[in-house]
């Protein structure tokens, strides 16, 4: 089975924090990782590989850093990687991102399988994956928890939703972007680790895809940010630091005073 | 186009070095200097006190928008077995109010089978208009036909705005019909504002886990398509009186209806999946319960004030309650009125999916810990003491001791 895999390097976001005094993101030496719902779809790829053959390819789309998080994954057994890397790709909204994914994609060739992870932890937008499914013109299950079966040309999955699940037939090839639930990722291995430094990764920039400029980055992007803010977090709260049952009295008293119990 | 910074104007404080998320940004001969890992996620132009940071104006000509042949707001009304889903309501609310102002009609689209009578409540709900599809293939939930359908009446249709809920299902499908009719998708928003000047729809959205907010707009693409967030906007209350027009379309062709796809099983776990989106109330618990008893006392306390239970990361990774309970970044995004927060220290993460709910109440012997900082009322104290007092606090208030 061929499979993709795509990750995006994201800041560490336990590390931002807001600034009290200036009310802006402080960032106390914040480390780039790889987001961590991705970690879930790199190491489901892996145990399918393991389980039924083939090769899986990570694919990021990100500034030259990136190629970071594609030796990390390498170090966990992925084939190959690809990073997918220009100036003309900065600022790409998730439409954008996904129009680029897919053409690198494309280039990449033949593809029986692309996991996602659910969402990327700085945009928390979980729109690449079904948007890449569409540009590509595959079907996809969004949310998966759970692949029962690997048939021949098709995958039964299990899709959370607010009340339970679904289980779905998904036809290959084909997408699906997991959550958390879905496996425990492994650690590297040492050799992984040696094999994943010298690893050869394919770049492609704009120059190698088939895509066309009014669509790229930016300028491409349909939505755009028009302005960014501090959210209020901060509460003007009380804080009591009493006997339990006295604490406990002012507590009820101000929640029914709030009609809230 | 590109943010850059107008050296002149740079005072070299370095405010923007620490703003920015991908360390993007270096201090050269005294002025600060953005290079190739920026992402113009534009927290500098925030962050620096003299305006020296700014978005670079594009000088690719892009095509102009025929704002005036869009027109109307469509609200996606999601359904589950025959049940209109609480957050169309709400999705009613806001949409009711964005076209009020911008005088358009309001639009709700539902997609089912054998649901006359929840369509036409849909306009007591606040929708001037109902389209409604019925076809036996659109009953459950499928993302294919549910995405070519929608399109369709999308393309035909052209409003000028389509809301959905932020929900699993929306969420599922919604990216792929904005990837299809061609235009921007803003995710999970919080607030929803039509912009006096030029008419855009202006979306705002947390991102960063919560740390940041951003308002998003689409200027040159209709319609503008947002997935807005369970319990943040206030429903459309229900007025029987209403009048509006129910349009209902039967026998779509049946190629449109082909999913690929196909469920072949919907299970509802309802008894050991707590519906935490939906929950006015929830009572959670961290690493400072020291272990699966812990939960005992805050379940008791969840069950007494008719709340769903809640987890920090390190109480599901240290295996004491399930995943499906974990609140936070990795966790489920919740905004109940009441949020009760028992032995957890309030990292960015649990914070990230919380701290928006209308009250919060800490409960934490350390009283330096995080939570605090978001807390409408702190108590600073053991829990074990606290809660059982809490407990019998409520019971004497309701005259049940
Ligand atoms: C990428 C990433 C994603 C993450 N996602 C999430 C997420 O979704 N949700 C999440 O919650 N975390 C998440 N985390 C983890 C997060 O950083 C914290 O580790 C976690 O929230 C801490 O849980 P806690 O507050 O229960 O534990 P601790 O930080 O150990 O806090 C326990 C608290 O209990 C107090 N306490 C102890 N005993 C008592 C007592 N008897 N009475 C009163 N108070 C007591 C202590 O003072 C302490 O403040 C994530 C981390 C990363 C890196
Ligand atoms: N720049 C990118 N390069 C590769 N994959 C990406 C990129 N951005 C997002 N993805 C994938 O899409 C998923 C959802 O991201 P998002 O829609 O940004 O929340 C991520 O978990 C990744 O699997």
């Amino acid at each position: 089975m061929e499979i993709v895999v795509c990750i995006k390097q994201v800041p560490e976001t336990s590390k931002v924090r807001i600034n009290p005094e200036t009310n802006t993101l402080m960032r106390e030496g914040v480390q780039s990782i790889i987001n961590p719902f991705d970690m879930y779809a790199i190491e489901e790829a892996i145990r399918l590989k393991e389980a039924h053959g083939g090769k899986v390819t990570i694919l990021t789309m990100g500034p030259p850093q990136a190629e970071s998080a594609l030796r990390e994954a390498l170090s966990l057994g992925a084939d190959e990687a690809c990073l997918v890397s220009d100036r003309a790709f900065a600022g790409s909204d998730t439409w954008v991102t996904a129009y680029t994914l897919a053409a690198a994609i494309r280039k990449l060739g033949p593809v029986d399988l692309i996991l996602c992870g659910k969402q990327a932890i700085d945009g928390d937008t979980a729109q690449v994956g079904p948007s890449l499914a569409d540009q590509l013109g595959i079907p996809f299950v969004a949310f998966v928890r759970r692949i029962r079966t690997v048939g021949s040309g098709e995958l039964l999955v299990e899709r959370m939703f607010e009340e339970g699940y679904e289980v779905v037939r998904l036809p290959l090839p084909g997408l699906i972007t997991v959550v958390k639930e879905i496996n425990e990722p492994r650690l590297p291995s040492l050799k992984g680790k040696m094999r994943a430094k010298k690893a050869e990764i394919i770049a492609l920039g704009r120059g190698d895809l088939e895509v066309e400029d009014p669509f790229l980055g930016l300028d491409g992007s349909p939505t755009r940010v028009e302005k960014i803010f501090s959210p209020d977090l901060r509460r003007t709260g009380v804080k009591w630091q009493a006997d339990a049952e006295e604490m406990a009295q002012n507590l009820v008293k101000g929640l029914k005073e709030q009609g809230i119990i | 186009m590109a943010v850059v910074v107008i050296k002149e104007q740079c005072n070299g404080c370095e405010a923007c070095l620490d703003s920015c998320p991908y360390d993007a940004i270096e201090m050269v001969d005294g002025v600060a200097w953005i290079n190739e890992k920026c992402t113009i996620c534009l927290a500098c132009i925030e962050a620096c006190p003299v305006e020296a940071i700014i978005q670079e104006e594009s000088t690719v000509e892009l095509p102009e928008l025929d704002r005036g042949s869009y027109s109307g707001d469509w609200v996606f009304a999601e359904q589950r077995g025959g049940r209109i889903s609480s957050v169309v309501h709400e999705l009613l609310g806001a949409g009711r109010s964005l076209a009020d102002t911008t005088g358009e009609k309001l639009s709700a689209v539902l997609l089912g089978h054998d649901m006359e009578a929840a369509a036409r409540e849909l306009v007591h709900r606040g929708a001037d208009e109902v389209i409604y599809v019925d076809d036996e293939a659109l009953a459950g939930f499928n993302d294919g036909p549910y995405a070519s359908v929608l399109s369709d009446l999308i393309e035909e249709g052209r409003p000028s705005i389509v809301l959905a809920g932020a929900t699993f299902m929306g969420r599922s499908f919604i990216p792929m019909v904005a990837s299809r009719v061609n235009t921007g998708l803003t995710a999970d928003c919080t607030a929803l504002d039509i912009d006096p000047e030029t008419g855009d729809l202006l979306q705002t959205r947390p991102a960063f886990g919560g740390n940041i907010m951003a308002t998003i707009i689409c200027p040159r693409h209709r319609p503008q398509m947002a997935t807005v967030r369970h319990k943040v906007l206030p429903a459309f209350p229900n007025d029987p009186h209403r009048k509006g027009e129910v349009r209902i379309i039967r026998g779509l062709d049946k190629t449109r209806m082909d999913g690929r796809t196909e469920v072949l099983e919907v299970v509802e776990e309802i008894l050991d999946t707590v519906n935490l989106a939906e929950a006015d109330i929830i009572v959670s618990g961290g690493r400072g319960l020291g272990g699966p008893e812990g939960f005992k006392t805050v379940e008791e306390l969840a069950l007494l004030l008719g709340g769903a239970v809640g987890a920090s990361r390190s109480a599901v990774d240290s295996g004491w309650i399930p995943y499906s309970h974990q609140v936070g970044q990795t966790g489920k995004t919740v905004q109940p009125k009441l949020y009760i927060a028992c032995g957890i220290s309030g990292a960015v993460q649990h914070l990230a999916g919380m701290q928006a709910s209308d009250v919060i109440v800490a409960i934490n012997k350390d009283a330096d810990a995080p939570i605090f900082d978001v807390a409408t009322y702190g108590l600073v104290g053991d829990l074990f003491q606290i809660i059982p007092q809490i407990i019998r606090s409520v019971k004497t208030a309701r005259g049940q001791v």
